[in-house]
């Protein structure tokens, strides 16, 4: 929750006359002139140190361009709710672009909007459209566990005991992708390095990440990296317990100054402006838009105070290789943690191929990860 | 003041009125009391969330107007407002019905969760070999009933074990959600759900539609009618007498030979099946499949509605639709005023203690009094 909203007693005591002090304040609300109008959605607050941030950050850099009005809500379900904050903003705002961000809002509630709104562009971050849905939706997302990879690197660099942390919401493909990525690029400069990692159950739970966390460092572990909606209490708790962070989602090295090595970012400030920019010209955005570093749809946190010199000209090394094509992530010989050969010897999973099955339905840990998925 | 209210109290058995006329008048005095105290409670806590919001530099006749704009400006507000309160209208049941029997249940979002995901277990198999029709009912039957038993467990708790009713729904609440998602990433999994764990989907055919040529589903009606149903149970037949008697004094009901366990398990079970039908109607009106998005915060919305109905059922509906109406207009001070979120929790909260504040006015207006001498 924004500390805008936090409300003193005394202030609606004080509040009691509002309506006559209102007068001799400089107050907003005077309405925007003709301009081309960009609703944003989010499922949590903007000011989240998260997700949300990284998508607010993104709109920002929108409210900058001349004759684009942003008009933003936070907070709202994946339930019709979003269906009618959508349509609020068509009807009431006169938005024709719009930028729902959260996963969930795509089925069923972008794709019955997209019909009925059909000069309207709906942007959703997924990558979950396909050609059978309707052309006025465009989804993007960025294969972001090229950057966990650097966070890794640092990460295996920056530990002492070898023994690295992950606070994870759920065992989906994505957030795999992540844990496994973060482990290889540990192990690929310390051979040894462990990750154990820990599940909340859910996008935000802040109990149960603080908990998690507590108890990694008990265990000696040294390094923290997450993927929940909201990286702040782990930032925070890993921070006051003296290990070191690997941020994600945004940059989260306000909260930490010292402590923070580096984070997986997403690049939302450069993207949305080149959407806007199309989008105002009229010519069509990519209805299917994926990429990395090469891409520009995710960076990396600037190298924290902790970072060494042999770590960050190794972590800039392979992001320049990545950043050129040149480098793979998952190839082969590649075993899980239980032992069994996931990713042949000779074969390689290509981050950006968008259609191979292991990759985007991944279900194993690799070998390093101490936890265990569902059957 | 004591000499008004002295006064206030003779005037009711004024000797000149002819009784049937005096008993009428004393029926509209009572009944614009009900609503003109309510309303004025409301006007007040708009204007002191007016104060609040010039205090953070926003001109509360924008706000105002923005307001009326976002909830019932024109028809598309009109319907936005009744699509918020739709759900708000069941789950506020869960809490007001129990209430009337004197049991403080929270637990509305359990129910709603529970609701939700039998009432899709149920529905996705029948959804192949059944008419729609019968998909709906069965889908609605189960959800009612699986909201009811989860609500009626802790009612369970609370008579034979005397187990703190609104602590033990509270808590259930957890387990609820804790296992739709366990339901939802594992058995029920569809799995073609990569990176939102959800069911399969019911087929569109099997859905609830939307009223006539309105953009609100008919999730509306169900709810209306629940509330005049209960309504008239609670208020018109002797089961309900009873149970309000229950509500009042326990042990007096008890020593009248009142059957204490039955009616605290009926009460309890139609607040659950209240909110179990919201859950399924979440399910085959909108979201067309049970995921962890269910658990959306509508449980516990009507908790707030229920007590500024002051856990009248019939109060309910224009409350959840007064709700409803913040929630449409919420966006637009976001959007326009470029407020945050939770300044429209701030405005629910001053109705909700302006409103249980009020409460103390009732009986003290001469005004709503019959006027003879």
């Amino acid at each position: 929750m924004s500390n805008r909203t936090i409300l003193p007693r005394r202030a609606v005591l004080a509040g009691l006359g509002g309506t006559a002090v209102a007068a001799s304040l400089p107050l907003k609300g005077a309405r925007a002139a003709d301009s081309a109008v960009v609703g944003f959605i989010y499922v949590g607050p903007r000011d989240d140190f998260g997700y949300n941030q990284s998508h607010a950050e993104g709109a920002a850099a929108l409210k900058k361009m001349p004759g684009v009005k942003v008009v933003e809500e936070e907070r709202i379900p994946e339930t019709d709710q979003v269906e009618k904050t959508m349509e609020s903003m068509i009807n009431l705002d006169g938005a024709g672009l719009l930028f729902p961000t959260s996963f969930g809002y795509f089925d069923p509630y972008i794709l019955k909007e997209a019909v009925k709104y059909p000069k309207v562009t709906f942007e959703h971050a997924g990558g979950l459209w396909t050609d059978k849905d309707p052309k006025n939706i465009g989804s993007y997302f960025g294969y972001i566990f090229e950057a966990q990879y650097i966070n890794g690197i640092v990460a295996g660099y920056a530990s002492k005991s070898g023994k690295l942390g992950f606070v994870a919401a759920k065992p989906i493909p994505q957030v795999l992708q992540n844990i496994n990525a973060f482990t290889l690029g540990a192990r690929l400069v310390n051979p040894n390095a462990t990750t154990q990692l820990i599940f909340t159950g859910d996008w935000s739970l802040p109990v149960k990440e603080a908990e998690a966390t507590n108890s990694m460092v008990d265990q000696g572990i040294d390094v923290i990296t997450m993927h929940v909606d909201s990286p702040k209490v782990v930032v925070q708790t890993a921070a006051q317990r003296g290990a070191m962070i690997c941020g994600y989602h945004c940059s989260q090295a306000k909260l930490a100054p010292t402590a923070y090595l580096t984070g997986a970012e997403w690049n939302w400030t450069d993207l949305y402006p080149k959407f806007v920019t199309m989008w105002m010209k009229g010519e069509p955005i990519p209805n299917f838009y994926r990429g990395a570093f090469k891409e520009g749809l995710i960076k990396q946190s600037p190298y924290g105070p902790k970072v060494s010199d042999e770590a960050r000209k190794h972590a800039d090394d392979v992001k320049a290789k990545l950043t050129a094509s040149d480098y793979v992530i998952f190839k082969g010989p590649l075993k899980d943690n239980e032992g069994k050969i996931q990713v042949e010897a000779g074969s390689e999973l290509i981050q950006t191929n968008a259609t191979d099955e292991k990759l985007e339905a991944m279900h194993f840990l690799v070998e390093g990860v101490s936890g265990a998925l569902p059957a | 003041m004591a000499d008004q209210i002295a006064a206030s109290i003779s005037t009711g058995a004024g000797p000149s009125a002819s009784p049937l006329a005096s008993r009428h008048r004393e029926g509209i005095g009572r009944a614009a009391e009900a609503v003109l105290i309510p309303l004025g409670a409301l006007i007040v806590s708009l204007v002191l969330f007016g104060g609040f919001v010039a205090l953070s530099g926003v001109n509360p006749l924008d706000v105002y107007s923005d307001m009326v704009i976002g909830s019932v400006g024109s028809w598309f507000s009109v319907q936005n407002t009744l699509t918020r309160a739709a759900p708000l209208i069941l789950t506020a049941l869960c809490t007001a019905l129990p209430a009337q029997a004197g049991l403080m249940i929270i637990g509305g979002e359990g129910a709603f969760v529970i609701g939700a995901l039998a009432s899709i277990a149920a529905g996705l198999p029948l959804a192949a070999a059944a008419p729609p029709l019968v998909v709906q009912l069965v889908m609605a039957l189960v959800g009612m009933g699986a909201g009811a038993a989860w609500i009626a467990m802790a009612g369970a708790l609370r008579h034979w074990r005397g187990v703190n009713e609104t602590i033990s729904t509270l808590l259930l609440t957890y387990i609820a959600i804790a296992i739709l998602n366990h339901v939802v990433e594992g058995v029920m999994r569809d799995p073609g759900s990569l990176n939102k764990p959800a069911t399969a989907a019911l087929p569109d055919a099997d859905m609830i539609g939307n009223i006539g040529s309105m953009e609100v589903h008919w999730g509306l009606v169900y709810g209306i009618v629940f509330c005049i149903l209960t309504y008239i149970l609670l208020y018109h037949t002797t089961f309900g007498f009873a149970a309000r008697m229950v509500g009042g004094n326990p042990r007096a009901a008890r020593l009248a030979g009142l059957p204490v366990a039955r009616i605290l398990m009926i009460v309890t079970g139609l607040g659950g099946a209240a909110a179990g039908l919201a859950g399924m109607v979440e399910v085959a009106a909108v979201q067309s499949r049970a995921s962890a998005s269910i658990a959306a915060g509508y449980g516990f919305t009507g908790i707030l509605v229920a007590f500024i109905a002051r856990q009248n059922p019939l109060a309910v509906i224009p409350v959840a639709v007064l709700f409803g109406g913040i929630g449409a207009s919420g966006g637009l001070l976001q959007r326009r005023l470029d407020m945050p979120d939770a300044s429209v929790l701030v405005l629910q909260g001053i109705i909700f203690v302006v409103i249980l504040a009020s409460e103390t006015l009732f009986g003290r207006f001469r005004i709503f009094r019959s006027k003879e001498r």
